[in-house]
């Protein structure tokens, strides 16, 4: 096929992927020659470069270590908190460099939303989880707060579970309730993009499979990277699949061609389960 | 394999049986010496205001010339001890040589006004004709202490009333002489204290406006004027004390004390008159919680050795409370910086290591330092600018409420920041993520999310800063605390809190009745009493805290992490 031989040419050169091939894909985030260091030695990440489409799941999967979780937190500069950590290289998301000293990068997380392994409602009550970004954003009116409350409860498939208890301390949620809480908490201010690093990983397989419906959902709005250990979930509910080794991009395809025809060893071993 | 036998010595030894042991042992003591300590303070402290019953009887001494000379007398008995007989002859008492060991006993006489001691010991087995007439009436006075006697009659204005029941008579009347007191003290404590300010802002205005320099002779006599007013409102004023000081001397009291003596006291020296051997368990508990009343509600009376303790207990806690408003902002601001916002290098550790060590810095540093600094220098400065009219007599450059209370702040701020940092560690950082990958600053994680919740912490720093600042004393001394301040520092002469005031505080009233009292015998069970209160004063405050700090804690519960 003329696009695996363009993608595995490309590849070989170190130089990502692309799939522009396809003409209904409008690339929503660009990589290029992205760099990470920890304390100035430890080279994270190593030349990444790929472009992420618009409006599609993308999955990164790899084994630990291998620089996934670090790739996706620097979509929403999360790993500014951590110091020591150098970045070169461009990400750009919408054609703008998220890493420009004009940022505002209060702004690029709202428009980045994020959802982490372990489920981190604050101790506050459900409703005020869940106003908690629109309210930092100095939306005062209690009729929009309501709206838009219910409408990311719903979006998050937790309203009708909630909807009666919104004033209770959201901790006394269940796992998969809290994250599902943690999704609305993070729609209610409207992102582009939402990152979800291992969002099931630590949930029970009915809580699973919730959060993999309402990722099914969501693509319809977002575009979504999601990083995840399990490669049964990664052929679930992706679109396009990335394969991350040892801070290296190894493989960048439609998750079909990733799974079923995987171009590289490397990422059959993988997948397949001799190698990881 | 062999295996090797164990002796049961070993397998008691292995199963770690001593060690659970050891450590039950160390609670057990702990909890055991904290009862200790509690019970020892109440006994001695509350047994005090218990109305003993009152012993007659007939005391004879051996002398060295065979000359026995009987007495009478009338006490209580406070304590009874063994010594030894050579010792007490050493000490120049001739007694029988063929005991080795001797009883005697602690007498309370009271009667100071009539020469004896308060307290002396005597040798029971010279008593005779021992008994507890129940007409023995015990007064507690304004002045000279307890009173024992036989009351013979009342007298009003000299001359001797015939009434059936002099005692009935007599609690009637102090009634009413109890009234005229509290009538006079609300007159000195509202009308003379509101003219008395009301002069001492006049002269300083007038001093203010010739520091100004536009005294012009206008104003000279207005102020006169208005001075002159207060002066004729002076008058009236003291005229009315003065008819109900006449008013208080009206009644006397014939009684007849020990041996005969004839004494006569006027009613308004009494403070209380009961008749201990009369009285059941029922009254006595009703005169033993009276004096509890009135320990804990009213001021000091004969150099802090009679009389309550309530300035001592409002001192203590207005200043607690202010340290309170002082450090809490404070700590809490410095440990946010400290944690959340200082780069964690080398600088930060360093500071870190500074506070820590400043809370094992002893107390009186700091209130040498709240000297130098605060009183002589911040408060002289103050003078200087505001109060340039009252000088040279120092307002705010001199110990006071507000520089004891800034002082303590300054002890106990290393450990409101160590509290307060710690609770800011034990944030999960996914919280922290949380928010900023929501949109939010650091600034707004900080206020929404971080703060509540290490609000705890915070409350836990505030504990530990009371616990320690409320049993301070010797910074104390140094920056505001004195012997006796009847005038509290809260009171509804504007502006109602005088920060300025030199006030009583707990401790230093423990030191003071304890070590400074011309009349030891009478002040030790205060000494026990005032210490039992203050351990009370303190857990009060620190259950208040505890019982914010869980609220908060429900509130607020973390995620398990």
């Amino acid at each position: 096929m003329n696009a695996d031989e363009e993608l595995a040419a490309a590849s070989q050169q170190e130089q990502g992927a692309s799939l522009s091939d396809d003409d209904s894909l409008e690339t929503c985030i660009e990589i290029k020659d992205l760099n990470l260091y920890y304390a100035r030695d430890v080279h994270a990440l190593k030349n990444i470069t790929l472009d992420i489409p618009r409006n599609k799941v993308t999955a990164f999967i790899g084994p630990s270590g291998c620089g996934k979780s670090s790739l996706l937190r620097c979509f929403n500069r999360m790993n500014d908190l951590i110091d020591d950590c150098q970045i070169d290289g461009k990400i750009r998301i919408d054609g703008e460099n998220i890493y420009a000293k004009r940022i505002d990068v209060a702004n690029l997380r709202r428009r980045v939303g994020m959802v982490f392994q372990k489920p981190n409602p604050f101790p506050k009550s459900i409703y005020d989880n869940v106003a908690y970004g629109l309210r930092i954003q100095g939306m005062k009116s209690r009729r929009v707060l309501d709206e838009i409350v219910e409408n990311s409860l719903r979006a998050a498939a937790l309203w009708d579970e909630v909807k009666d208890r919104l004033d209770r301390n959201a901790l006394e949620l269940s796992g998969g309730q809290q994250q599902r809480l943690v999704i609305a908490r993070t729609i209610a201010v409207e992102p582009e993009v939402l990152l979800l690093d291992e969002p099931a990983s630590a949930l029970d397989p009915i809580s699973t499979l919730k959060i993999e419906e309402l990722i099914n959902e969501l693509r319809r709005k977002y575009t979504i990277l999601i990083v995840t250990h399990n490669m049964q979930q990664a052929a679930r509910v992706s679109d396009y699949a990335a394969f991350m080794d040892m801070g290296s991009l190894i493989e960048y395809d439609s998750t079909d061609t990733l799974f079923t025809n995987p171009s590289k060893r490397k990422t059959e071993d993988y997948i397949t389960g001799r190698y990881g | 394999m062999k295996k090797q036998k164990l002796s049961k010595f070993q397998i008691w030894l292995r199963d770690g049986t001593p060690w659970i042991w050891f450590n039950a042992g160390a609670v057990t003591i702990s909890v055991l010496m904290l009862f200790g300590l509690l019970v020892i303070l109440g006994v001695n402290g509350l047994s005090h205001f218990w109305p003993r019953d009152v012993m007659r009887a007939v005391y004879t001494l051996p002398t060295a010339d065979g000359i026995e000379e009987p007495v009478e007398i009338i006490g209580e008995i406070i304590s009874s001890e063994e010594t030894e007989s050579a010792r007490l002859q050493g000490s120049g008492l001739l007694l029988n040589a063929d005991q080795e060991i001797l009883q005697r006993q602690l007498i309370r006489f009271g009667n100071r006004d009539l020469g004896s001691a308060d307290f002396g010991w005597i040798f029971p087995q010279y008593l005779s004709e021992q008994s507890w007439p129940e007409d023995i009436t015990v007064l507690e006075r304004r002045e000279w202490s307890d009173f024992y006697g036989r009351l013979q009659s009342l007298q009003e204005n000299g001359q001797t009333l015939a009434v059936a029941d002099p005692f009935e008579e007599l609690q009637r009347r102090l009634q009413r002489t109890e009234a005229i007191h509290a009538e006079i003290n609300a007159i000195e404590d509202g009308e003379i204290a509101r003219i008395n300010w009301s002069m001492e802002q006049l002269r300083l205005g007038e001093r203010r406006l010739q520091l100004e320099g536009n005294n012009s002779a206008e104003i000279i006599s207005t102020i006169r004027a208005e001075r002159q007013t207060l002066l004729l409102e002076f008058e009236a004023v003291q005229s009315q004390l003065n008819a109900l000081y006449r008013d208080l001397e009206r009644d006397t009291a014939q009684f007849e004390a020990a041996n005969g003596v004839a004494v006569t006291i006027f009613l308004a020296d009494i403070v209380r008159a009961y008749r201990p051997n009369a009285m059941g368990v029922v009254a006595k508990l009703g005169v033993y919680f009276e004096k509890l009343a009135e320990f804990l509600t009213t001021e000091p009376r004969e150099a802090n050795t009679e009389g309550g303790i309530f300035p001592a207990i409002f001192g203590t806690v207005v200043m607690v409370l202010l340290m309170s408003v002082f450090v809490t902002p404070f700590g809490v601001v410095a440990a946010i910086y400290l944690r959340e916002y200082a780069h964690q290098g080398f600088l930060t550790r360093l500071i870190r290591i500074a506070v820590n060590n400043l809370a094992g810095v002893p107390s009186i540093v700091y209130g040498v330092f709240g000297l130098g600094f605060f009183i002589y220098f911040v408060g002289g400065e103050i003078d200087q600018a505001f109060y340039p009219e009252a000088l040279p007599a120092p307002t705010f450059g001199t110990p006071g409420l507000l520089w004891a209370s800034l002082t303590l702040a300054l002890l106990t701020v290393p450990v409101v920041i160590v509290a307060t940092e710690e609770g800011l560690a034990r944030i999960p950082r996914s919280l922290r993520e949380g928010s900023l990958a929501l949109g939010a600053t650091k600034f707004e994680t900080i206020v929404q999310v971080i703060f509540p919740m290490a609000s705890p912490a915070m409350m836990t720093g505030l504990i530990l800063a009371v616990a320690r600042a409320a049993g301070e004393v010797a910074p104390l001394m140094l920056v505001g605390v004195v012997k006796l301040a009847p005038a509290l520092p809260v009171n509804g002469i504007y502006p109602y809190v005088h920060l300025d005031q030199k006030f009583m505080h707990l401790g230093y009233h423990i030191y003071d009745v304890g070590f400074q009292s011309p009349n030891i015998e009478a002040a030790r069970p205060l000494v026990f009493a005032t210490a039992l209160l203050l351990v009370i004063v303190i857990a009060t405050l620190n259950f208040a805290a505890a019982a914010l700090r869980n609220r908060l804690r429900e509130k607020y519960k973390t995620l398990d992490v």
